[in-house]
């Protein structure tokens, strides 16, 4: 070659001296994203001259095992992108607090040498109070001092508590998992003065009620690692790409291990390219797919052949065999409640015999009753509470009978509803005649023939049964599914063979990775349910390879139990106030009052009792009955109550609640929630930090600005609840009900933009703290790679420091310890959970108020708002016992270490141990979590050991003496340890997999029966038609009713929010990179026919209404998308090139959560009742989005 | 033989996921500054596409690549005549409209805005005006078929496709996308090097990479027009061209480039090549465009071969670059398993950089009931993939189908292997003649497996010894260098 020519040359090549220069760097420190993402990434910073110029993957992940493709690198395109932000121009570096406020209040404190009259001032001025909630979201921020913004918020925090009650003070931060000691700041401070937290797992929509209802678990899920293991891998609702972008790489790995990817997905997802198979199914249509699934399953595997493993397992592992009473009807049966094993002679005094169950054994023929039920829970006697296939009380082994179909009494005809065609059909099932101890006999059948039955299988019984595979009519055939899903029959019975097939053959190594594009739909639990019935019949469910694997949202915070103790502050006092978001904002910001009846687009059976009327007076029954929280609790304070019954003489702590029960039942004092309009009962003051509460996180955004916020809205949905509402009082619709929005922030986002105050936080690389998350076994640390910039401080320091202000404060306002009485609901993981076999209201006299029992229970919590800041600095005394998802955890002699070891304080005359900087109490928690601390881990199966009679502490032997400090996270990530509050294993470099616990060493799951629920016998549920898993319709568009006011003007489409690509949720979108690397917009995805139709072309401007609000964006006109439906990927801000909106007076137009309503379904509200107890993030209904319709048309003028 | 040794590349694109971390990677690292805000060294594309520049494979618009002419090869864009004549005006360069104009927001708007009638917004400015602008363009702007009758419609590999099948990609029977991240080939035969007047560009002789001297860069942009994948880049502020530089100062220091570390996916190798630069010549100039990805196969030396070894040390190759080439997982892939092929070959650079083709979802139809996508084969056939060979032949083969067959067959071979020892639920024999059909034996299939999918970062990057210290040795005393010096650091300026 002539003209080429290498050059070796070193002269001539001294300028590469030019990039190697670029490349030099001072210092590398790890950290991590704390974003709710999911990926909990190990990331290293690089600093260079003292600034941060990027990050890079770490790659140093302890290997799992050699035959797992390993963990690094983690890290994705968002996240790589975050130092962008550290000096970008939108990054809050000083205080900023609304200007109309700042004048207002410096007026007001320049009168009032005490800040907390200064605030007072301002809030009895109503005209003051309107200047300033006007201004919200419209510029005008000045920037303050620190100490002039701090003396606010703790003013607020003062008058609130002494004017209207604590719990009107309010914090929302999400997921506490991505960076836990920056959530537990604010919740500690929260706590400490009584204030409450807001849910966010359910709110979000993260939660899928259907893992409670099966399994009385929140969530728990296999890491990403498991999935390797995976013969086949349904994903569903799931955008791996998107959304698990790190994880992702697993499936082409377990691919080429011979794993078959089926995808289901109404738009050519992007993991779609990795399928096999692409099922491109009709949106919100994945339940119908699965119910033929299953049907084909049970005819296949159950029916026309028995499957061995299958049978076992169901035997052990589920309620398949439990018995279920009949109830007679007027046209034939309905399937009731089960059978009570109290009811029966031989086990008439057994010990909370109602709560115990019972299934027919083989051997003897006769009615057998195994352990592990609730009843064997809470039982006095220890070491019953365990799945072993034997009689609790004789120890004879049970040979559980499935199906009665050899052998039977009778044969009854059920009844069961076909939503889809608002018709009934009658189906016979086998059925046994069982005696009991009053003579009487009741009709029993097993859940597995009714589930034979409610999937239509015909097995030679009288009934309207389907003919064959290829009846479209009848429920749940291949072929009837076709009209739903868009699917041909052939694939779904080529999918079910292939599933269970590979199943049979791998011992359940199928999986199903599920997401945020099935559980955002109002009837997800149903569509769950769906799929988690084929998991179950086909042995997948606690199998490495195997499960349900949903993944949406970083809900697992691994050391959970020392973390929620700092957290709630617990350490201090007990319980604290944790709200469920959903109901909150549903009720507090009004949405309610802009529908009817929940029946009009949420089909129940006729004879529903329950299941009728507007949902806000099923709301204020679950309050009232001990379902759900609620706060604030009364509309009085919670402080007063006390002190009138003090008055009254109430000596004792229960003589209060005495004294507060009998005003409740004489309607002296009313709980908040039937009056959520008035003054008294409105939430004042709201911090919002680590999230975006009034955009990405608020459903109904619009509904937001105008009753909490009072500023301008774009809705023009009218009020439609009068005359369909029965208890709530109904009065004009207030706006502006908050005095104060405080946020703590790195950037502008759209919450800070309407914010009173914005607090500069510190970013992912200026503090340190914890991230875990369920997808890998790794525990990371955020670290401070350089000190927080500018005026910013860590959200720990801040809320400290606001502590620390309101304990100055209160020595004039709160000079004495005062007496708050809290209202908590019956609770998950407590005797509580045995408390209401049947539905029973006090207020309609059908029982007796029992605090704890058929209401809310109630405590007295002394607090102290002169020690506020001192106790947030310090670990107090209950941390010596700690817990989690009901085990029990004595941890005293390593909290007396940490004294020995770690920095102390002296407070209220004793040496505690200090965690003032975060990091102290990043080791706190590790030294007391048995996630890290493995002699802790040990401890807690002891206790597990006692309560089962199983031998659990071998799974901690190998590791007791394993410790994590923070430094060794900085050095390493480590990999958490077996541990009783957890499910999964991971000895040995096993890959979790949430549940292997119960299949190998017979724990039970924490239902009712212990087992995997297939049938849910509540009688709400029964109520509701959803005792057996079952189709409901999409509500249809009309009846829901989000195009009511709008002008039809344009296309009528679907409109959904799935995660996108350039952020996660709002953070990373106006992210210079990621808006450069799409389009500089989050734009509105449309189909090219759909388009076309309306004359819209691409990156043409749209503007995208309906009743609640208005988007206005450039339209991303595809192929890819189908006809019918639109998606703007969740969750864009309303700041970055927003236009007008000519639809709505040429006012600036909205986010994505503009076009949004909440509507919950209130089937989810019920509780005290098994796995239906209420927890934390764990159970209620959930912000459901996905069944939302929306006009579209071209914007043919674009004004700024 | 003239025995040469180069930094090569493997992308596996079955496993790519689309996600642009690299691009971000590289963009933080090196091209985060005034004048190369447009330059996307590292870029990821949706295939069907047209990529970034657009339609950059439109070879009759942008003249990159060689030409093939009667007695050999010359570059398109500057041919032996028309060399001298276009020297002062360059036609077919990219223009802003190929690219996008830079953008950025008026983020402060949100801060400090004072209070008005309704909410602020942080509206569009240009990167270069600073004025408001509308945006029309990006560096990814058909990112997952976005704008799809647009742009994945004029996919200029779509011209292999007879018309029913043009027209049938986009129904949801066949409907489908794949990605296809992109760098700097740093080329065997590169026309960057070829058509740079100044002589700017070269190719470092210890590891092969393509560099654009900044001292000596005179601002012809002869190479961006001359590079088929449109992979240089020139910098407004500078005045210079700029291109991939492979992160040779992370390689120097035992580091994967930026992009290959961050690639979060794991589709990326690297390792030593060795190839004999004496046949360049007469492998890229032969007649049938189809044969070119087997005459650039046939440049590749085998490490084990003693000839080669003879050669490699003749040219002063040590033997810890020959035993880097002997684990190199590059080798394995291209040469040993044939499952990797470079990107348009047909432009005679003879790419370093070689792709592993994507299986992709079997086809649907329509049927009474809906969509029908049962399949008969549990992990679906080859013949029934959504996209036409012929289309993964226009990327890849330079036309040649059998290369591309080759490839795809053996990772379908590999995975039934992988089910058979893993499941066991498939046909003995079955799985026999896949492997057989597809020139595959159990031991590599087993090695495939392994490669793609357990590789941990050591297996996937196998950086040679970049022997620095002879470099400085012949500058100085390389004792000194050890000190790190002391002095003024000079960043890049305008005319530098």
């Amino acid at each position: 070659m002539k003209w080429i020519k290498d050059l070796f040359s070193p002269k001539t090549r001294a300028w590469e001296e030019f990039y190697r220069n670029r490349w030099q760097h001072d210092n590398v420190v790890r950290s991590t994203h704390g974003v709710n993402c999911t990926g909990g990434c190990s990331w290293d910073i690089f600093v260079k001259d003292g600034i941060v110029t990027w990050e890079m993957q770490a790659l140093d992940y302890p290997r799992l095992d050699p035959a797992i493709p390993p963990y690094e690198p983690r890290g994705c395109q968002r996240g790589i992108s975050f130092s962008w932000y550290l000096y970008s121009p939108i990054r809050i570096k000083y205080p900023y607090i609304r200007g109309a406020l700042l004048d207002i209040w410096r007026e007001a404190r320049a009168k009032h040498e005490d800040a907390v009259s200064a605030w007072e001032s301002i809030q009895a001025d109503d005209e003051l109070r309107r200047r300033y909630q006007r201004a919200r979201g419209k510029g005008g921020f000045r920037r303050a001092s620190m100490d002039e913004a701090i003396e606010i918020a703790a003013a607020a925090n003062i008058y609130t508590a002494k004017k209207y009650g604590p719990d009107r003070i309010v914090g929302f931060s999400p997921i506490p998992a991505m960076s836990q000691l920056s959530y537990a700041g604010g919740s500690r401070m929260l706590q400490l003065m009584g204030g409450v937290n807001l849910s966010f797992y359910d709110w979000y929509c993260d939660l899928p009620p259907a893992s409670p209802e099966t399994w009385g678990e929140q969530t728990d899920v296999a890491e990403s690692a498991d999935w390797y293991h995976s013969k086949m891998i349904a994903v569903m609702g799931a955008n791996l790409n998107m959304t698990r972008t790190p994880d992702c790489h697993f499936i082409p790995e377990a691919r080429q291990n011979g794993s078959k990817l089926v995808v289901f997905s109404p738009d050519f997802s992007q993991v779609s390219k990795f399928a096999d198979q692409w099922v491109a199914i009709n949106a919100g249509q994945d339940g119908a797919f699965w119910l033929a699934a299953a049907h084909v399953i049970l005819k296949e595997f159950y029916h026309d052949r028995r499957t061995p493993a299958f049978d076992a397992y169901l035997k052990q592992y589920s309620d398949s065999g439990f018995l279920v009473e009949l109830t007679p009807t007027s046209r034939g049966f309905r399937a009731g409640k089960m059978l009570r094993a109290g009811r029966l002679e031989r086990y008439a005094d057994e010990e909370n015999g109602e709560w115990k169950f019972l299934v027919l054994d083989r051997t003897t023929g006769e009615p057998r009753m195994p352990g592990g039920t609730m009843g064997h829970r809470w039982g006095e006697e220890p070491g019953k509470w365990n799945l072993k296939l034997e009689d609790a009380r004789s120890g004879e082994p049970i040979d559980p009978v499935l199906s009665f179909i050899e052998d039977y009494d009778e044969e009854p005809l059920i009844e069961l509803e076909q939503y889809e065609s608002d018709g009934l059909v009658l189906r016979g099932v086998p059925a046994k005649r069982v005696r009991l101890s009053d003579g009487s006999e009741v009709r029993v059948t097993t859940v597995f023939d009714l589930l034979m039955a409610r999937y239509g299988v015909p097995r030679g019984l009288e009934g309207e049964y389907p003919s064959s595979y290829d009846d479209s009519e009848l429920s749940y055939t291949p072929a009837w599914q076709e009209s739903w899903t868009g699917i041909d029959r052939k694939t779904v019975l080529g999918f079910a063979r292939e599933w269970a097939k590979t199943a049979e053959v791998t011992d359940g190594k199928c999986s199903i990775i599920i997401g945020a594009g099935v559980n955002h739909w109002y009837h997800n639990n149903l569509m769950y349910r769906a799929g988690i019935v084929c998991l179950i019949l086909t042995g997948c469910v606690g199998k490495n390879g195997g499960g349900l694997n949903h993944y949406v949202g970083q809900e697992k915070l691994a050391p959970i139990a020392p973390w929620s103790s700092i957290a709630f502050a617990r350490d201090w006092a007990s319980p604290p106030r944790l709200q469920n978001a959903p109901s909150w904002h549903y009720v507090n910001s009004d949405q309610w009052r802009y529908e009817r009846e929940f029946t009009e687009y949420h089909p129940v059976p006729g004879e529903a009792s329950l299941a009728q009327g507007h949902t806000i007076d099923l709301q204020i029954k679950a309050v009232r009955n001990g379902w759900l929280p609620f706060f604030p609790q009364f509309n009085e304070s919670s402080f007063e109550v006390v002190r009138k019954a003090r008055e009254a003489g109430a000596a004792t702590e229960a003589e209060v609640i005495e004294h507060v029960v009998h005003r409740l039942r004489t309607d002296d004092l009313k709980f908040a929630v039937q009056d959520p309009d008035a003054p008294e009962n409105w939430p004042r003051t709201w911090y919002i930090w680590r999230g975006n509460a009034l955009m990405s996180s608020a459903k109904g955004h619009e509904y937001f600005l105008k009753h909490y916020l009072g500023t301008h809205t774009n809705t023009i949905a009218k009020e439609r609840a009068s005359g369909s509402t029965k208890e709530v009082v109904w009065r004009e619709a207030p706006e502006g009900k908050f005095d104060l929005i405080v946020d703590l922030n790195f950037r502008m986002d759209t919450s800070a933009l309407y914010s009173d105050i914005v607090l500069p936080a510190a970013t992912w690389y200026e503090k340190d703290d914890l991230n875990s998350t369920d997808l890998h076994s790794f525990i990371h640390p955020l670290s401070e790679a350089t000190p927080p910039a500018w005026e910013s401080r860590s959200d720990w320091d801040l809320f400290k420091a606001i502590a620390v202000k309101t304990s100055e404060l209160a020595m004039r306002h709160f000079p004495e310890p005062v007496e708050d009485l809290v209202m908590t609901p019956l609770a998950h993981d407590t005797p509580a959970e045995i408390s209401q076999t049947e539905i029973r209201d006090w207020k309609e006299g059908e029982c007796e108020p029992i605090p704890g029992k058929t209401m809310p229970g109630f405590k007295i919590v002394t607090r102290d708002y002169r020690r506020v800041g001192q106790r947030f600095k310090s670990l107090g005394p209950a941390m010596r016992h700690i817990g989690a998802h009901g085990v029990q955890l004595d941890v005293g002699d390593f909290y007396d270490r940490l004294k020995e070891v770690g920095p102390v304080v002296e407070v209220e005359g004793e040496t505690l141990p200090s965690i003032a900087e975060a990091k102290d109490a990043a080791d706190a928690i590790l030294l007391l979590a048995p996630e890290t601390n493995g002699e802790i881990a040990y401890r807690g199966y002891q206790f597990l050991e006692k309560k089962t009679g199983v031998p659990l502490t071998d799974l901690a032997e190998g590791s007791r003496s394993a410790r994590a400090t923070f430094r060794d996270l900085q050095a390493q990530p480590r990999r958490i340890l077996n541990s009783p509050c957890w499910s999964g294993l991971v000895t040995d470099g096993r890959s979790y997999s949430a549940f292997t616990t119960q299949i190998e060493r017979l724990t039970p799951w924490r239902t009712l029966t212990g087992r995997q629920h297939l049938y849910l016998d509540h009688s709400g549920y029964i109520d509701f038609g959803e005792n057996l898993p079952t189709y409901k319709p999409v509500p249809l568009p009309a009846a829901f009713g989000d195009l009511r006011e709008s002008a039809e003007d344009g296309l009528m489409l679907n409109y959904l929010t799935p995660h996108g690509k350039w952020h996660i949720h709002s953070t990373y979108s106006e992210n210079h990179r990621m808006l450069t690397l799409s389009r500089g917009i989050d734009p509105f995805w449309m189909n090219d026919t759909d388009a076309e139709s309306i004359g819209v072309v691409d990156n043409d401007w749209v503007e995208v209404h309906n009743d609640h609000g208005v988007v206005c964006t450039r339209a991303a006109v595809s192929a890819r998308i189908p006809r019918g439906i639109c998606i703007i990927y969740h969750s864009p801000e309303r700041t970055i090139s927003v236009p007008k909106s000519p639809l709505r007076g040429n006012r600036r137009a909205g986010g994505h959560n503009s076009l949004t309503r909440v509507r919950l379904k209130p089937s989810l509200m019920v509780g005290g009742y098994g796995q239906f107890t209420y927890h934390f993030n764990y159970w209620g209904p959930t912000g459901v989005n996905r069944d939302t319709s929306v006009r579209v048309r071209k914007l043919e003028k674009v004004e700024f | 033989m003239d025995v040469r040794s180069q930094v090569s590349m493997v992308f596996h694109l079955d496993k790519c996921i689309g996600c642009h971390t690299c691009s971000v990677a590289c963009k933080n690292v090196w091209t985060d500054r005034p004048g190369a805000e447009y330059m996307w060294w590292n870029n990821v594309e949706t295939k069907p596409g047209t990529g970034y520049p657009t339609a950059w494979e439109d070879q009759e618009k942008y003249k990159g690549g060689w030409e093939k002419k009667k007695d050999g090869i010359e570059v398109r864009a500057v041919g032996k005549l028309r060399g001298a004549l276009t020297v002062f005006h360059n036609p077919n360069l990219p223009t802003i409209d190929d690219y996008y104009e830079p953008f950025t927001f008026k983020y402060e708007d949100l801060i400090n805005a004072p209070e008005g009638a309704d909410q602020p917004t942080a509206r569009a400015v240009s990167m270069i005006t600073g004025k408001p602008m509308d945006i029309e363009a990006g560096p990814n702007w058909d990112d997952d078929l976005g704008g799809s009758n647009i742009y994945a419609a004029n996919d200029p590999n779509l011209q292999s496709l007879s018309a029913e099948d043009r027209e049938a990609i986009f129904e949801v029977q066949k409907l489908v996308f794949f990605y296809v991240p992109r760098i700097c080939n740093h080329c065997m035969n590169p026309t960057c090097v070829a058509a740079c007047p100044s002589g700017a560009l070269y190719k470092r002789g210890e590891d092969g990479i393509v560099l654009l001297n900044q001292e000596q860069c005179r601002a012809w942009r002869f190479c961006v027009t001359a590079c088929p994948y449109k992979k240089t880049y020139f910098n407004w502020s500078t005045g210079k061209s700029e291109k991939c530089i492979l992160c040779y100062p992370r390689l120097e220091s035992g580091q994967a480039p930026a992009c290959f570390h961050s690639c979060v996916g794991r589709i990326r190798y690297l390792g030593m090549m060795l190839y004999d630069a004496d046949r360049i010549e007469e492998a890229a100039s032969i007649d049938d465009p189809t044969k070119l990805v087997e005459a650039q196969r046939d440049l590749l030396l085998d490490p084990n071969d003693p000839k080669t070894i003879e050669g490699a040390k003749k040219n002063g190759l040590d033997e810890d670059i020959l035993d880097s080439a002997r684990r190199s997982p590059v080798w394995r892939f291209v040469k040993e398993w044939g499952l990797a092929l470079p990107l348009h070959p047909e432009h005679r650079t003879m790419p370093m950089l070689f792709y592993v083709p994507p299986l992709l979802p079997v086809l649907a139809k329509m049927s009474d009931g809906g969509y029908d996508t049962s399949m008969e084969a549990f992990l679906g056939q080859m013949d029934r993939h959504r996209l036409p060979i012929q289309y993964m032949a226009s990327l890849f083969g330079g036309g040649n189908e059998g290369v591309v067959r080759y490839a795809l067959e053996k990772q379908q071979a590999v995975r039934l292997y992988r089910r058979q020892k893993t499941v066991g639920d498939l046909d003995e024999h079955l799985v026999r003649e896949a492997l057989a059909q597809a020139d595959c034996d159990e031991q590599q299939a087993e090695a495939i497996y392994r490669l793609t999918s357990l590789a941990t970062v050591d297996d996937r990057f196998v950086i040679p010894p970049m022997h620095r210290e002879e470099a400085i040795e012949l500058l100085g005393d390389s004792l000194e260098a050890k000190g790190a010096g002391v002095g003024f650091r000079r960043g890049p300026e305008r005319g530098a």
